[in-house]
């Protein structure tokens, strides 16, 4: 008995990997496309922790709000391109009401007060998009079939492609103006100390509107991702409690370790699921994520890239 | 006039760290407990007692634990539901099993397991702080939710997996169950608040208490001048979730009745949350602040648009519930961060003062 279930756990799955490697591949492939869809929403947590130290809980909600908006001005016949400036501008606004009603009173709180404001705007653009946008599925089509398609013997799906690709070209943007523009240097001075940052004059209400509109704007990436792939409704924003366990893994502070740890967290809960959930009855995706997140910590307290915690007295 | 402290003087020093030091404090605390056994039962209608006075009771039960361990012991955590699911889960089994057992031991043995796991999952906190710690519980949360929905031993083999509260007598008196009265079941739930807030009240102010908010606000000091880091945390994790587990043991038998995992989920973690930052953290009267506020704010949203005369369709009412919920939350961590329990503190110190402010 024993050394049965021994076998199925330890050696079974490593047997199925190697007997059929391509169809490990194809799920190789899929834990990447997921892991990466993960990463673009975990890319918004960490460019708001970094630069105001806020765990920004209202990021699924973003994502369902901008995919809310994007298709319901599709709907109502704007041509795409048009709507997605609207829903780009709509964002940007959405950042300012933020700075200005949510940030600006609370500056100085505990980070558990900040946290527990972002669950309250998490509240608040969920029943204002739903309001506005009326709550039933909405099908959001980008002219990317999805189908797929064998390459080289391996089945890829086409829209995980895309996506992927999407986000690959986002990171690279994000990646050039963080590095290489005056808001992005500014950026990285608030991440690294806000009070030195202010003392050389760069504007900090200034520096998180920009920062909560990047959010957005990558928010408005992930809900065309997620919505081509399973349809717009309320569900997309809980795709936010996939994203934490990437956080943790990746560390709080670090873009890389928000891809890396996406890519891991995807790839490993794809491989879980197919060669191991079958002995505890599947359905294992909902927190075995967490757990993998949870084993990384305990080796590693500030994640993979996060900066290391330094504790004096 | 009537609320000072003037003329009563502290001749002990067991007189002078009680509780309620002023004499009208312990006046109208003991008034309010026996007008709270009294009143309700025999004034307040079926409704009152089962929509608004049992939710507050039991949510406030959970409001106490969680406030424990991230109000004084800063340990944040986002796993809440789940400890609830296995008290609730832990009670229905050993009353189901053992039909002749006081189910009120089958409330603490819900707690004691709760506390089990609980500890379990503290064990990560040793090592793990702020937002890593309360994203690694709710690798607590959605894993025993699981475990619970997946294993049908849990839920004896119900078919649909619900979880249903047995007909059980307590000193001849029907407690839980179906056919159990509200009243009745709201006395309960009381009991147990009133003799829990003090358990917890006690605590707070002793040694552990001490330890506890020595860890919460400078772990490495508070290890340098020897309290035991490993001890302490764990001991709040444990005690947190004995209270959370009677709450959801509550939950189950005294408010539902019938529950399956859904009860539990994440929200229900959430809901507590915003019950003790509400309230105020570090707070006992704070939790049950936090709990009245939350679980009066959602039925005065929905009966509002009726008392107005105005009729919209169910999906409206819900999604501007969820926003004027959401805006209010805001609109509350603006206006006091700390919490009702600072509101209440600020009008006691202006109610000393009163008629003479100067």
């Amino acid at each position: 008995m024993i050394a049965e279930t021994l076998y199925a756990v330890l050696v079974g799955p490593f047997r199925d990997i190697v007997t059929g490697p391509l169809f490990f591949l194809e799920v190789l492939i899929g834990g990447i496309a997921a892991g990466l869809l993960y990463s673009l929403v975990a890319l918004g947590f960490v460019l708001i922790y970094k630069a105001s130290g806020v765990f920004n809980f209202a990021q699924g909600v973003m994502v369902l709000f901008a995919a809310l908006t994007l298709v319901g001005l599709i709907e109502r016949g704007v041509p795409v391109a048009v709507a997605l400036l609207l829903t780009i501008a709509v964002m940007i606004v959405l950042a300012f009401a933020v700075e200005r009603v949510v940030l600006r009173p609370l500056v100085n709180q505990a980070p558990i007060i900040l946290f527990m404001a972002t669950i309250g705007l998490n509240f608040f653009l969920e029943g204002l998009g739903e309001m506005v946008w009326g709550a039933n599925v909405k099908k959001l089509d980008v002219g990317i079939p999805d189908e797929s398609l064998k390459v080289a013997g391996v089945l890829v799906n086409k829209l995980e492609m895309t996506a992927a690709g999407t986000a690959a070209v986002l990171v690279a943007v994000l990646a050039v103006f963080f590095q290489r523009t005056r808001i992005g240097r500014a950026l990285r001075a608030v991440a690294d100390d806000h009070e030195a940052a202010l003392s050389i004059g760069i504007p900090l209400k200034t520096i998180w509107v920009v920062v909560w509109s990047v959010a957005g704007i990558v928010a408005i990436a992930a809900g065309i991702m997620w919505g081509a792939k399973s349809g717009v409704q309320f569900s997309l924003s809980l795709i936010a409690l996939k994203a934490l366990p990437v956080l943790i893994l990746g560390g709080f502070e670090s873009v890389p370790g928000a891809i890396v740890g996406g890519l891991i967290i995807g790839v490993g809960e794809k491989i879980g699921e197919v060669y191991w959930g079958p002995l505890v009855g599947g359905a294992i995706e909902n927190w075995f994520a967490y757990v993998l997140a949870l084993a990384f910590l305990l080796v590693r307290p500030q994640g993979l890239f996060g900066e290391k915690i330094i504790e004096r007295v | 006039m009537i609320y000072r402290e003037a003329g009563q003087f502290k001749t002990t020093y067991a007189g002078d760290q009680a509780v309620f030091p002023i004499v009208q404090d312990r006046v109208v605390v003991a008034l309010a407990i026996v007008a709270a056994f009294v009143v309700p039962p025999v004034l307040a209608g079926e409704y009152w007692l089962q929509a608004v006075l049992i939710p507050f009771l039991v949510y406030a039960m959970a409001a106490l634990g969680l406030n424990i361990l991230t109000g004084y012991a800063g340990q944040l955590s986002l796993g809440t539901g789940g400890f609830m699911a296995v008290g609730g889960y832990a009670a229905f089994k050993l009353a189901t099993a053992w039909p002749g057992l006081n189910v009120l031991v089958a409330f603490l043995f819900g707690g004691l397991m709760a506390a089990g796991i609980g500890l379990v999952f503290g064990i990560p906190s040793l090592r793990i702080k702020g937002f890593y710690l309360a994203v690694a519980t709710l690798a607590a949360q959605f894993f025993l939710i699981w475990l619970f929905n997946r294993v049908a031993w849990f839920s004896n083999y119900a078919p649909s997996g619900t979880i249903t509260a047995p007909d059980r007598e307590v000193l001849g008196v029907l407690v839980t169950g179906p056919n159990s009265t509200a009243a009745v079941r709201y006395v309960v739930a009381l009991a147990f608040v009133v003799v829990f807030a003090a358990v917890a009240k006690n605590l707070v102010r002793g040694r552990i208490g001490r330890a506890w908010m020595a860890i919460r606000d400078r772990d490495i000091a508070a290890e340098i001048i020897g309290v035991h880091p490993l001890r302490t945390k764990l001991l709040a994790f444990g005690i947190s979730s004995f209270f959370c587990g009677v709450a959801g043991a509550e939950l189950v038998f005294l408010y539902l009745g019938s529950a399956e995992t859904l009860a539990f989920d994440i929200n229900q973690s959430f809901l507590v949350l915003f019950m003790i930052i509400i309230g105020g953290l570090g707070s006992i009267l704070g939790s049950l602040l936090g709990a009245g506020f939350i679980v009066l704010v959602p039925i005065f949203l929905t009966n509002v648009p009726h008392w107005m005369g105005l009729s919209m369709s169910v999906a409206l009412q819900k999604q501007i519930e969820v926003m004027i919920f959401g805006g209010l939350i805001l609109a509350f961590l603006i206006v006091e961060p700390h919490g009702l329990a600072r509101l209440w503190q600020i009008s006691k110190e202006k109610l000393r003062l009163w008629p003479f402010p100067h």
